[in-house]
């Protein structure tokens, strides 16, 4: 399959020139993997980011590179921190449907730290990659070694992207970068850009087992 | 900040309009009057102008109260004031009574000009648009040449919107609350039923019942009654009358109501009917009490117009059903809100108007609100709702105020 050949082991990645990705400070207190996504934002670009939490990826956007678009968030609580903040936000859950966004009607559409808690994972790419020209999405990586070893010691894994307890979590469909790689290829997506992080700083070498965060973009392939 | 409090007293003022109205109609109403009030200081650039449009059954008293009379307090009293979310510190807030309403606005209580009586069923039928329209020559008569906010709940909410197509050029933002771009048939369907009920009342006599002396008060009830049903969630009337039977009398129970009492557990339940058709439970206590304070104070006539200004408002008719086109010239930023337990004015009625500003790229927030009270929510004090409208007006001022004024 496609997808698959994009990534097989750590030198293919160290292989592309997709990687490492551009991920130096950029001088806000954003996310890590928020970060990265501005910086491959262009200007006045217009984004929708979905399930948006309290819209600083928006708010950061909108100030530093002139960019316009809409949050969309379920949390009361994040709806009204976006409304603070300045950010227009919808407040809807995403897995209801983007039915209310027209085709193409944005230029990039984020999907942050949030995929792994979608329950109809497949719809909601796949109406993400129809809503906009291009997506970008992160996700933690569960194949990072640590959560490997874990459950060799037999305990789920815990950790900073994933703090919650198998009884508690909200996390429903996790992936290893591999996976993601082959379910983009899967939805016939073509993927742009990469990058990986460790906790929070950009890394190259062997993603697969070393990010905890993945970042990618793609678009709808050209056929 | 400091504690919310209220505008305190407030006197309506009156404005009369000589040069003829076109109506949408075709007809054209000259020489009437627009009764308001406002609340707060108009800034010396004239940026903080919002203007409040009411709904149904309420008039120009948003906020504020009569003769320190706290039971005189306006209709949406809980929303504007200092420190309240539309914050009167910061905001120069005017609600306006709309022609054909029964506060004092010229309606169908008014003398005709042509006959010496009251219009009663020769009022011209007036339509949401025809308001705005009233309600711009009001604007321009106090020097308002472009409103910081059009705000509304429900028809309000429908006039809000009227407003940013009408007028794009002079409303910065608009704040539409628990309303929808047209009524569905079943909306219709119930206002019908209430006209119905008015216009059967023997003592309608067509609409000119002023000469008879009386008023169709049972066709009014029944009218508001409906109407009342609408307003409220099924769980939200579940909860304050549940199957309770009626123990007070309705005027008890109202004051009981008002006092913030418990409206069921107040006093312990009968245990067995009366076997009777007349009032059993406690709910129809409640709508029996709530139509005839009703038909006390609100005019027949006025019911049927502002009714079928709510059937007739649907701005994207023009353009085959095409909202978005029908919104397309709007330019202000939008604040959208529904209450996930209205369906009179459902949520979905609100995403179809974010959907159509989504389409046109305006500035749109829309936040649906968790809230258990039915339609009336947008009445009422839900805290997430409070806080994301004062939110949203934080961003009015922001958008509102000169360099100079920000820093002051």
């Amino acid at each position: 399959m496609k997808g698959a050949t994009y990534l097989t082991d750590a030198a293919a990645i160290a292989a592309t020139n997709l990687i490492p990705v551009d991920a130096g400070p950029v001088g806000s207190a954003l996310r890590p993997d928020l970060a990265v996504i501005g910086r491959w934002i262009a200007p006045g670009a217009r984004v929708l980011d979905l399930g948006c939490g309290d819209g600083s990826l928006m708010a950061w956007l909108q100030a530093a590179k002139g960019c316009a678009g809409y949050g969309v968030e379920i949390d009361d609580a994040a709806v009204l921190s976006c409304v603070r903040r300045g950010v227009d936000v919808v407040q809807r859950n995403i897995e209801a449907g983007l039915g209310m966004f027209g085709h193409d009607q944005f230029d990039v559409v984020v999907l942050s730290m949030a995929i792994q808690a979608t329950h109809q994972t497949e719809r909601v790419l796949r109406e993400m990659s129809q809503v906009g020209r291009e997506g970008i999405v992160s996700f933690p990586n569960f194949g990072h070694w640590y959560h490997a070893w874990s459950i060799l010691r037999g305990r789920m894994p815990v950790s900073r992207e994933m703090p919650y307890e198998w009884f508690n979590t909200p996390n429903l469909h996790l992936a290893t970068v591999l996976d993601f790689e082959d379910f983009l290829g899967r939805l016939g997506l073509v993927i742009t850009g990469r990058a990986f992080l460790a906790d929070g700083k950009p890394i190259s070498w062997l993603p697969s087992q070393r990010a905890t965060q993945a970042i990618y973009r793609f678009r709808r392939s050209a056929s | 900040m400091s504690a919310a409090g209220s505008v305190g007293n407030v006197t309506p003022q009156r404005m009369r309009f000589e040069a003829p109205l076109a109506l949408r109609s075709g007809a054209s109403i000259a020489g009437y009057e627009l009764v308001y009030e406002t609340y707060g200081e108009l800034d010396s650039v004239r940026s903080n102008a919002v203007l409040v449009c009411h709904a149904l059954n309420a008039s120009h008293h948003v906020a504020g109260m009569y003769d320190d009379d706290p039971r005189s307090a306006g209709w949406w009293d809980n929303m504007v004031g200092p420190g309240k979310p539309v914050d009167t510190n910061r905001f120069f807030v005017i609600g306006v009574n709309n022609l054909g309403s029964c506060f004092g606005s010229t309606g169908p209580m008014s003398v005709n000009p042509a006959t010496g009586e009251p219009y009663g069923p020769d009022f011209p039928v007036v339509t949401v648009e025809d308001w705005v329209h009233a309600q711009a020559r009001l604007a321009d008569a106090l020097g308002i040449e472009r409103f910081a906010a059009v705000m509304g709940g429900s028809l309000g909410g429908m006039q809000a919107l009227a407003w940013t197509t009408l007028y794009p050029a002079r409303v910065a933002h608009c704040v539409a609350i628990a309303t929808a771009p047209k009524l569905s048939t079943q909306n219709i369907a119930f206002n019908e039923v209430a006209r119905r009920a008015i216009i059967t009342d023997p003592d309608f006599h067509g609409g000119r019942f002023y000469s008879h002396g009386v008023v169709p008060a049972r066709g009014l009830q029944v009218a508001r009654m409906i109407g009342h049903i609408t307003y409220l969630s099924d769980d939200a009337m579940a909860e304050k009358f549940g199957r309770a039977l009626r123990r007070t009398s309705p005027e008890e129970l109202a004051a009981h109501i008002a006092a913030g009492g418990d409206e069921v557990s107040g006093a312990a339940a009968r245990s067995d009917y009366r076997f009777t058709f007349d009032v059993e439970f406690e709910i129809e206590s409640y709508l029996r009490y709530q139509g005839e304070k009703f038909s006390r104070y609100f005019d027949a006539n006025t019911y049927l117009l502002i009714t079928r200004a709510l059937d007739y408002f649907d701005p994207a008719l023009a353009h085959g059903g095409d909202l978005a086109a029908a919104l397309a010239p709007a330019t202000a930023d939008f604040l959208v809100a529904s209450f996930t337990t209205d369906w009179r004015f459902a949520p979905e009625r609100s995403h179809e108007i974010v959907q159509a500003l989504l389409a046109n790229r305006s500035r749109v927030t829309y936040a649906e609100v968790d809230a258990p009270h039915g339609h009336d929510a947008f009445l009422l004090d839900d805290p997430q709702y409070m806080a994301v409208v004062a939110a949203y007006y934080d961003r009015i001022q922001a958008a509102c105020s000169t360099p100079t004024e920000r820093g002051a």
